[in-house]
């Protein structure tokens, strides 16, 4: 059963760069690289999990009680905040494109060929 | 107090400064502040780099420090290599600050995110802990993002930024994903401790998430088929980024992968090397030939140094993967000689920028005649990029020729003699057409299409012209002189031992124990490597001639249509983000399958 989370994990991967090849706009783009870190939030999160183990709250539990791994959880919470910063970037660069040019879509970008 | 965590720490702390009071500060008072702590970031470095000769440093932040084997905490680990590193970034980065003295419409902002920039390379190449570096690198990559696209009213400005950012962050997920996937295994984070429990079979496990972890370094340095983003961010970013850009950023891609192999992965290789150096030197040796093939056909200056960038560190990437101590000393003596040359290329175009308003080789032909000076400074540089006796490229690629001679692998100088040849005689055949006006005027085979440039730079007439040179000037001096350094040979075979011993990483990390003594330098004979590189200056000077003379093939001859091949290169080059990560993919497919077709 834990094997089946690294698979949702693998799915949403090929589903969210599925997305980014083939984006015919700037902002999907964007949304469709939100889904990829998703899935990199799956596979820590599947790597920190433990079977019959309780939030990892320390007070007011006996020593030894089996809780999940909260080093993976603050892993996930700081790439949380580096990724809205960057997709925060992404899209207000998205907005300039558009306002530079008059479209969002890559393929009628032509400058950069070659 | 520890100066370890100093060169992090200031520059980030004036960054945040300077943010704060960026409406109430002018440019002409942000920049001095910026230079001089950029300076003394880079002083601070090289006194933690010399300090670390005898034994590396190790921080833990906070003072948590290891307990049983279990690392607490964070730690910053100060070898001769990541001082040297860092030092070059604060270098670099005090020249940007310098040059863009000269840039207009430039405010506090850009302060701000260059001083961000220098702290998140610094802490990247100091960190002892993977998350940390990720973190790290994740700043470093934000900052790039936004001064790639800081002229932001340009369509072509922003696409760039937009393929650099967009292909380097799906890069940084994949490095994500296998920390996630080396921390189920190794339950740390630590570098060193992962190392220890990584175990000694290079089972299908350990072999995804190294494949993983590399990929992400591996965009970030710009190892083909990850490439595609460079030449887009180089030909739209302003001067002094690209100076960092090439400079610095990209070779602490390879570092990483280099620091990731020797701290954690080796131990599980150990036994099975051959396939990882295989699979490393297939990288390289694609990057150096694609590298430089597509170079040679570039008519934009900038585009054109991007592409021999990515040719340089398929070099570099050599040297990497001889998995030794000689091939890192290489590596990092390619490094700082390739970094300060680059750095003052890109300077002088910069300069053709500012007086010609066009970075096109074709359009700027004879018009370098009114300025002779910086024709000379492009001819030594591209006479350096060949490796010629008289920078520190010369020594690192003797230091990795070296090595390959005695892994066996001696027909790898082939690929260090094209790669040079190719990226010097493009560099030598755009001064020609440049500054002496040689070469058909407005040919018909044109390269990429003309990226329209907005002036950056403010035009002040002949005065600022004369200072807008002394930057590169000093820095080719710099290139050429740092060969004489009386310390040179000890420093980057220390710094090399250092670095691939793991027992002794970590010993200093985990246990606070005395690194090795210093060792007895070895001293090779460097006639073979001077033969090389007078072959390979000599080629590039013929092949520039070539290239200008009327004997150059034209588009109807037969030869053209022998290099179809190499059109077709070009034309994968499309500048569409989609096709730049399917690329990714592909690349990582591969990546994994060759690896693990060997370890089986």
């Amino acid at each position: 059963m834990q094997h089946l989370a690294y698979f949702v994990a693998l799915w949403v991967l090929l589903a969210g760069l599925y997305g980014v090849v083939t984006s015919r706009n700037y902002v999907h783009l964007v949304a469709c690289v939100a889904v990829l870190q998703s899935a990199t939030y799956i596979i820590l999160l599947a790597a920190g999990f433990r079977t019959g183990g309780v939030p990892p709250i320390f007070y007011g539990v006996p020593v030894g009680t089996r809780t999940v791994d909260p080093v993976v959880q603050a892993l996930m919470l700081t790439d949380i905040v580096v990724e809205a910063t960057v997709a925060a970037l992404l899209l207000s660069i998205a907005v300039q494109l558009h306002k530079a040019s008059g479209t969002a879509n890559p393929s009628e970008l032509e400058a950069l060929e070659g | 107090m520890s100066l370890v965590p100093l060169p992090v720490a200031i520059p980030l702390g004036i960054s945040f400064l300077l943010a704060g009071v960026h409406r109430h500060l002018s440019p002409a008072v942000s920049r001095p502040i910026s230079a001089v702590v950029a300076l003394a970031n880079c002083l601070l470095c090289i006194t933690l780099t010399a300090a670390a000769m005898n034994a590396p440093a190790t921080y833990w932040l906070g003072g948590w420090t290891p307990r049983s084997g279990v690392a607490l905490g964070i730690d910053f680990y100060v070898d001769p290599v990541a001082g040297v590193i860092a030092a070059l970034a604060s270098f670099l980065c005090f020249v940007g600050f310098i040059y863009s003295r000269f840039l207009e419409n430039v405010g506090t902002l850009f302060d701000v995110l260059m001083l961000g920039f220098l702290a998140a390379m610094c802490g990247f190449a100091f960190s002892g802990d993977i998350f940390n570096m990720f973190v790290f690198f994740e700043l470093m990559s934000a900052a790039a993002f936004a001064l790639c696209g800081y002229k932001l009213e340009e369509s072509s400005v922003t696409q760039g930024a937009f393929n650099f950012a967009i292909t380097n962050t799906i890069g940084a997920f994949f490095g994500l994903m296998g920390i996630g996937l080396l921390y189920a295994k190794t339950g740390a984070l630590n570098l060193a401790q992962m190392g220890a429990a990584i175990g000694t079979t290079p089972n299908v496990y350990v072999v995804t998430s190294f494949v993983l972890l590399i990929t992400g370094f591996l965009v970030k340095s710009g190892s083909v088929p990850f490439h595609f983003w460079l030449a887009d961010a180089h030909a739209v970013a302003p001067t002094p980024v690209c100076l960092l850009f090439s400079g610095v950023m990209v070779e602490l891609g390879l570092y990483a992968v280099a620091r990731i192999y020797w701290t954690v992965f080796d131990g599980a290789f150990s036994a099975r090397r051959a396939p990882v150096m295989n699979t490393l030197l297939l990288i390289g040796v694609l990057s150096a030939v694609v590298g430089a093939l597509m170079c040679f056909g570039q008519r934009n200056i900038k585009r054109l140094l991007a592409f021999s960038t990515i040719s340089h560190v398929g070099l570099m990437t050599i040297g990497v993967a001889m998995l030794s101590s000689a091939g890192m000393a290489g590596f990092l003596l390619y490094v700082v000689g390739h970094g300060l040359v680059k750095g003052a290329l890109f300077l002088n175009a910069g300069v053709l920028l500012d007086r010609f308003q066009s970075v096109d080789e074709l359009e700027l032909h004879s018009k370098g005649r009114r300025i002779p000076v910086c024709g000379i400074l492009f001819a030594v540089a591209g006479i350096m990029l060949a490796g010629a006796p008289v920078s520190l490229t010369f020594l690192g690629e003797h230091a990795i020729s070296g090595d390959t001679e005695h892994a066996g692998l001696g027909l790898l100088w082939l690929v260090f003699l094209f790669a040079e040849v190719i990226t010097a005689g493009a560099v030598l055949r755009l001064t020609g057409r440049v500054f002496l006006g040689w070469g058909k005027k407005r040919p018909a085979d044109a390269g990429a299409r003309n990226i329209p440039e907005k002036r950056e730079t403010t035009h002040r007439g002949r005065k600022s012209y004369g200072w807008m040179l002394v930057p590169q000037s000093c820095m080719l001096v710099a290139a050429f002189g740092c060969m004489f350094i009386p310390q040179l040979g000890e420093t980057w075979q220390q710094g090399a031992r250092f670095f691939v011993d793991r027992s002794s990483y970590y010993g200093t990390v985990m246990m606070n124990t005395a690194a090795i003594g210093p060792i007895p330098l070895e001293r090779s004979s460097l006639t073979s490597s001077l033969f090389l590189s007078l072959l390979a200056t000599a080629l590039a000077i013929a092949l520039a001639g070539l290239a200008l003379s009327p004997l150059w093939p034209n588009k109807d001859s037969l030869l053209y249509r022998l290099a179809s091949p190499v059109q077709v290169v070009r034309h994968l080059h499309s500048g569409h983000v989609g096709d730049y990560v399917a690329f990714l993919i592909f690349g990582i497919a591969c990546l994994v399958a060759v690896l693990w077709l060997q370890i089986r």
